[in-house]
């Protein structure tokens, strides 16, 4: 499933399109940076709501596939600048990310 | 090649800058993904403490074939007592770091974790200095 079809299957807000044809490989939910960093796979789809400059930062250096900011988390001005310039994929959606996590899950199964 | 950079004090906002930039430099020379993620995480670790805890400091990445070599060094606190901050979930943050998803206690460990070789030199009052190494994927 590529960043693109997650995105339209589960009606995401698009914030800042990096590369939508990336395959989501997988799934983390997390606020803590570090942990973030330490247990995120490349590929991931990460969940949060942590949506400031260094969030896009651990996304570029984790490699993750795209963020997803959980029930309507904020995404700064400064972040934006910067997915844009990283070319970082960040949605939004105003669901939970314990739901989001569950259905990204069932989308991965039926694929 | 080497590359050297200066880490700003207090400002979480360009703290990542040199990673990314170390993470690009790697890209473009063709080292292998999971080699370039490994070094850039551990590099951003360590920019990110020298931000929360030292009022910055300078960077030296030096990059071979076989492996990439990074120097973190910083005029700050030094760190009292090692075995602590390589302890996963201890950490020593202000409030404000904890406010934007950092102080999980994450940080050395991480270092630790994405190296193949960490030597950590400090000293109470004069700073600290971290020699990293990540050796290529083959």
């Amino acid at each position: 499933m590529t960043v693109r079809e997650l995105a339209k299957t589960l009606s995401l807000t698009v914030l800042n399109e990096g590369d939508l044809d990336r395959a989501v490989t997988g799934g983390y939910c997390g606020d803590l940076l570090s942990w973030v960093m330490s247990r995120a796979t490349a590929g991931d789809a990460w969940l949060s709501v942590i949506g400031n400059v260094n969030a896009i930062a651990v996304c570029v250096l984790a490699d993750v596939s795209c963020l997803i900011l959980c029930e309507n988390a904020p995404f700064d001005e400064a972040a934006k600048a910067r997915a844009a310039t990283e070319g970082v994929t960040v949605l939004r959606s105003q669901r939970t990310a314990y739901d989001l996590a569950a259905a990204i899950e069932e989308q991965r199964k039926g694929m | 090649m080497k590359l050297q950079y200066t880490i700003p004090a207090d400002d979480f906002t360009r703290a990542g800058e040199a990673s990314a930039a170390v993470k690009a430099t790697l890209k473009r020379l063709g080292f292998p993904s999971e080699t370039i993620r490994r070094v850039a995480i551990a590099m951003y670790e360590g920019e990110i403490n020298m931000v929360i805890h030292a009022s910055g400091g300078e960077a030296t990445v030096d990059i071979f074939p076989e492996k990439i070599l990074m120097e973190l060094a910083d005029n700050g606190p030094g760190i009292p007592d090692i075995d602590k901050a390589m302890t996963e979930g201890f950490s020593t943050a202000p409030e404000t770091a904890r406010h934007l998803g950092f102080g999980a206690g994450m940080g050395l460990p991480n270092i630790k974790k994405y190296t193949d070789e960490l030597t950590i030199h400090t000293e109470l009052g004069k700073g600290t200095r971290l020699c990293m190494v990540v050796n290529v994927a083959q």
